[in-house]
């Protein structure tokens, strides 16, 4: 394959900067790899649209400012030329968003996610928009509107959700980077069963301003990539206090490059989460886990096992307040004032019954039953049972996060049960899809940030195992030097990045 | 189909009302409670507006400080604990007003709370009305239905919607129940709308200017047999928005309440429209407690903490309460009950206020803006203030009466001028050889004349009739067309005939 498509961000940027390489080139070779592979009947269908127009003229505008030379050049950004693709449940000017569902399909947003501002000011050329599960719910970009993304690895097989496109993306080299939000391990699953990386960075240490809100208090923006120090790279331009967004975090989150370079665990504890494993892991998912543990425990990081006894209520509560807020940001899809507009087949135009009908038709089955679970939770009389309950967890989960952050400096896991499943498995049995992010739910519950990296491949199916770290709030710069240093020690032993070992799309060497 | 009404005075006799008051206040911020969108009035359609006020996908609010500011005040003003710490909700509904489909509100923990004003009634009786509370909460856009007969959404062809006002910043304030004001109910109801409408404005935290909705007001009125102490069911009157409606519709709704209660049948709890042409409500929809909007805690902001300093700072900006401020006046200015009540009402307060402290005293003060202007207001149907007549321009048209230049007929001439423009009162009266006749010697020659021209008049003063000197001062005056000094001449008339004032 291409070096330039193969190539990480940081290798990228150290080419573009030594202009071995242009921007022009480099977005290039990524939109031939785009229409290469992602496309027809047996596509990956990571993309819902692809901005090769504008992400080459941006790639050029790199190109010439480098040319020119000069402080122009010298102030670009590190990043500055290298591709990127956009969950599309993020907002950009120029490029529809759909937030992968019909009720938005063909709405051009009037404005830009401030995610969306700093890589444009980065000058990061846009590939395009990746698919998801409508509305970012669901584990396997099934319950995309659009059409189900397959995973690079296995094409039968699912890529993860709700960003299964981005994930996909990275890891079929249709982009180097990619942002994904993740509400209960949007991020991190896909990464996981992709062999990818994916980071959920602290609550508020990326604006949310323009990601389409599935759940407020839970949602977070964050990079997908294939190497830490790509995501840290990522997160850094990306992060930082917004004034537009109340939840946003004044911290600087400044140090996550650095420690991304100085991977390290000597001397760290490492807690192994009891709740997390046994009954409903597969045993090849287990195996993975416990070689990386035992990889961290021979760099001389102290490996201990801590109790998070609430984790077991975890999915409960999630799946109360997360419908809870769905229920209520997802009521402003109204056909009244953008996106789709359906009336009622017969009877009176009446404002309800066009509303009705739009949603109806607009929203899918998933979107529609999370719709439901929340209006019935907040509903009076039912509030405190439900909503009210489940905010007690979210707090008993937070002292478990402490106690067990009292006694580990990070803490460890599966990113997910098991492998990547087939498509259509699941897609009848919510509950069986629930489970999938079991041990991802509770750092949004807590709001303290997570990272999944590959962990390498299941003995059984040979699909990659996702490794989850997980560090307290604000602390992201700890699962960067922990997570950059189980890659090295993990990719010294396959001899390489663990996508080397993925089965060729497309047909060209 | 209109409702039964038993008489005022029948509905007294055997009904106690019980009153209470939702009134919203649209404050005068800048910009709008969570964007930054112009918080304007009258502009076109939808051009105050941005990303967030539409509720596009994405967008996030964030609130106004100067909003919370304004709110902490209003609470302050009205007595009201602030709370340390606060939250907005959502209170969610499907309506196309509301561009999210959820109105971002304060539910269960607003910013001010337990609080009261008293209530001074025309003849000086005081109601004490005590305030549950005043949250803060988003306005909603303005729907306009056409093509039905009724204005309203049911029967509309299509509807206009003008998201200008989505988003604009409104304190809500709610009174506990009101009892025992009897017969004063729909007096007391005017009077505190009246009494909330004066002090947003004198906080200068909104415009206050009914007619555009800056200060709106649901009443709620129930009745209770004379003497019970349970409270009957209550209808709530949506958008009474003048002073004089809000009296009307509470007293329509007690003579309704009464009648429906007479007749033996139960008050059904609903909304009420008020009709300003027939003096009458309607039924609206029905309300109950029930009402579910599926309020929980607005996950896209952060609690609003009020530091103890902050209050404070903000407790010593606030200007002086209205009703405070009118009773240190009026004893520094002496005026009697009605003469004082007669200013209020002219709305000269403020600028008799200036005047004084211009230099006049407080007699000329009342005597040029009650005796000349606010008539001249009138006739131009215009505020009195807006006739543009400076402090400094009638202290300087009472120095010129004062100090003989002018009398009070030419004075009046002068202030026609400064009205219209022409410059100062003395610039007018040069302008227009506005002189008093003083010299002696022509005044004497009208008085003979005039003297002359009535002899049995001249004949009643000699005789002692003192008081017929009027009819002689008329000539002289008419003779010299007014510029003469009315004084100096009965002086001079009675010099003349050998009398004695």
């Amino acid at each position: 394959m291409n070096e330039l498509i193969t190539s990480t961000a940081a290798q990228l940027a150290e080419k573009l900067s030594a202009k071995e390489v242009s921007s022009e080139e480099v977005a290039q070779a990524h939109l031939d790899r785009i229409g290469e592979v992602d496309g027809g009947e047996r596509g990956v269908h990571a993309f819902l649209h692809v901005n090769s127009e504008e992400a080459l003229a941006v790639a050029r505008e790199v190109d010439a400012i480098r040319a020119a030379g000069g402080d122009d050049a010298a102030a670009l950004h590190p990043l500055a030329g290298v591709p990127i693709a956009i969950k599309d449940l993020i907002v950009t000017v120029g490029q529809p968003t759909t937030a992968g569902s019909r009720i938005l399909e063909g709405w051009m947003s009037p404005y830009d996610a401030t995610v969306i501002k700093k890589i444009r000011a980065a000058k990061l050329p846009i590939l395009g928009k990746t698919n998801l599960d409508e509305f970012a719910m669901g584990s396997s970009t099934e319950h995309s509107a659009f059409g189900p993304t397959r995973n690079p690895w296995d094409l039968d097989r699912i890529p993860g959700g709700s960003g299964g496109g981005s994930a996909a993306a990275v890891a079929a080299f249709e982009a180097p980077l990619a942002l994904g939000t993740d509400t209960g391990g949007s991020i991190r699953q896909p990464g996981a069963v992709t062999g990818t990386v994916g980071v959920k960075p602290t609550y508020g240490a990326v604006s949310r301003y323009g990601a389409i809100a599935m759940a407020s208090s839970l949602d977070q923006i964050g990079p997908v990539s294939r190497s830490v120090l790509d995501a840290a790279l990522l997160q850094e331009l990306i992060g930082g206090h917004d004034p537009f967004d109340s939840t946003s975090l004044t911290d600087p989150f400044d140090t996550l490059v650095a420690a991304a370079r100085n991977g390290s665990v000597e001397g760290l504890r490492i807690g192994v989460v009891k709740e997390l494993g046994g009954e409903g892991y597969q045993a090849g998912v287990e195996a993975r886990f416990r070689d990386a543990v035992e990889l961290l425990r021979g760099a001389g990081a102290q490996v201990v096992e801590v109790s998070c006894p609430n984790f077991k209520y975890a999915l409960g509560a999630y799946y109360l307040i997360m419908p809870s807020e769905v229920s209520s940001n997802l009521a402003k899809f109204d056909g009244v004032r953008y996106g789709l507009r359906v009336l009622p087949k017969d009877g009176p135009l009446t404002i309800e019954r066009v509303m009705g009908a739009t949603r109806a038709a607009g929203f899918g089955d998933e979107a529609k039953r999370r719709i439901i679970l929340g209006t019935y939770a907040l509903s009076a009389g039912y509030y405190d049972a439900y909503y009210g309950s489940a905010q007690k967890v979210r707090t008993l989960i937070q002292r478990d996060f402490d106690a067990a952050f009292a006694q580990a400096d990070v803490l460890i896991s599966p990113t997910a049960p098991t492998t990547a499943f087939k498509l259509g498995e699941k897609l009848d049995d919510p509950l069986a899809m629930y489970l999938n992010d079991v041990a991802t739910i509770p750092a949004n519950l807590a709001g303290v940030p997570g990272l999944s990296l590959p962990g390498g491949l299941a003995d059984e199916d040979g699909l990659p195992v996702g490794i989850q770290l997980l560090a307290p709030a604000r602390e992201d710069a700890r699962l960067y030097r922990v997570g950059a240093a189980l890659e090295s020690l993990l990719e010294a032993q396959w001899g390489g990045p663990l996508l080397a070992k993925a089965p060729v799309l497309g047909g060209v060497k | 189909m209109s409702d039964a009404t038993l008489s005022f005075d029948e509905a007294m006799e055997q009904f106690d009302p019980v009153l209470g008051f939702e009134v919203h206040v649209e404050l005068n911020t800048k910009t709008k409670m969570f964007s930054s969108a112009p918080n304007a009035f009258g502009d076109d359609p939808n051009t105050n507006v941005n990303e967030v006020d539409l509720g596009m996908p994405g967008v996030l609010p964030v609130v106004n400080k100067a909003a919370v500011e304004s709110s902490i005040k209003i609470g302050l003003a009205l007595n009201c604990e602030i709370a340390e710490s606060c939250r907005f909700a959502r209170k969610n509904y499907f309506y196309p007003d509301t561009p999210k489909n959820f109105q971002t509100s304060q539910y269960d923990e607003p910013i001010a709370h337990n609080g009261w004003i008293d209530i001074e009634l025309e003849d000086g009786e005081v109601f004490r009305v005590e305030i549950e509370r005043a949250h803060m909460e988003e306005d909603a856009g303005k729907l306009t239905h056409l093509g039905g007969a009724t204005g309203r959404i049911q029967g509309a062809d299509y509807s206009l919607v003008d998201y200008n006002r989505a988003g604009v910043p409104l304190v809500e304030i709610v009174t506990k129940p009101i009892v025992g004001a009897g017969r004063r109910a729909p007096e007391l109801a005017r009077a505190y709308v009246a009494a909330i409408r004066e002090i947003v404005k004198n906080l200068g935290v909104s415009d206050a200017r009914m007619e555009r909705g800056n200060v709106r007001c649901d009443a709620n009125v129930s009745l209770m047999p004379k003497g019970a102490t349970k409270f009957g069911i209550r209808s709530e009157t949506k958008n009474v928005n003048s002073l004089r409606s809000v009296e009307h519709a509470v007293r329509f709704e007690i003579q309704r309440h009464a009648a429906v209660l007479a007749a033996g049948e139960k008050v059904t709890q609903e909304t009420r429209h008020w009709h300003e042409d027939t003096r009458t409500t309607t039924s609206g929809r029905p309300k109950s407690d029930a009402d579910d909007y599926r309020y929980f805690p607005e996950p896209d902001l952060v609690p609003i903490h009020a530091s103890r300093e902050w209050v404070e700072s903000l407790r010593a900006q606030l200007p002086e309460p209205p009703a405070e401020r009118r009773k240190r006046l009026k004893a520094a200015w002496g005026y009697s009950d009605p003469e004082f009540r007669d200013v209020v009402n002219a709305g000269v307060m403020d600028s008799i206020e200036e005047t004084i402290s211009a230099g006049a005293s407080a007699a000329a003060a009342r005597k040029w803006w009650m005796g000349e202007i606010v008539g001249r207001a009138k006739v131009a149907d215009v505020d009195p203030a807006e006739l543009g007549v400076s402090a400094a321009a009638i202290v300087e048209l009472n120095g010129l009466v004062e100090g003989g230049k002018l009398n009070n007929k030419m004075a009046g001439q002068v202030l026609d001028g400064v009205i219209a423009g022409e410059g100062t009162p003395t610039q007018v009266m040069e302008a227009r050889g506005l002189v008093l006749v003083s010299d002696d010697g022509p005044l004497l020659e009208a008085i003979d004349a005039a003297l002359a021209a009535q002899p049995d008049v001249a004949e009643k003063i000699r005789g002692g009739k003192t008081q017929a000197v009027g009819a002689i001062v008329g000539g002289v005056m008419k003779a010299t067309r007014g510029q003469a000094d009315a004084g100096r001449v009965k002086e001079l008339i009675l010099e003349r005939l050998g009398v004695e004032a």
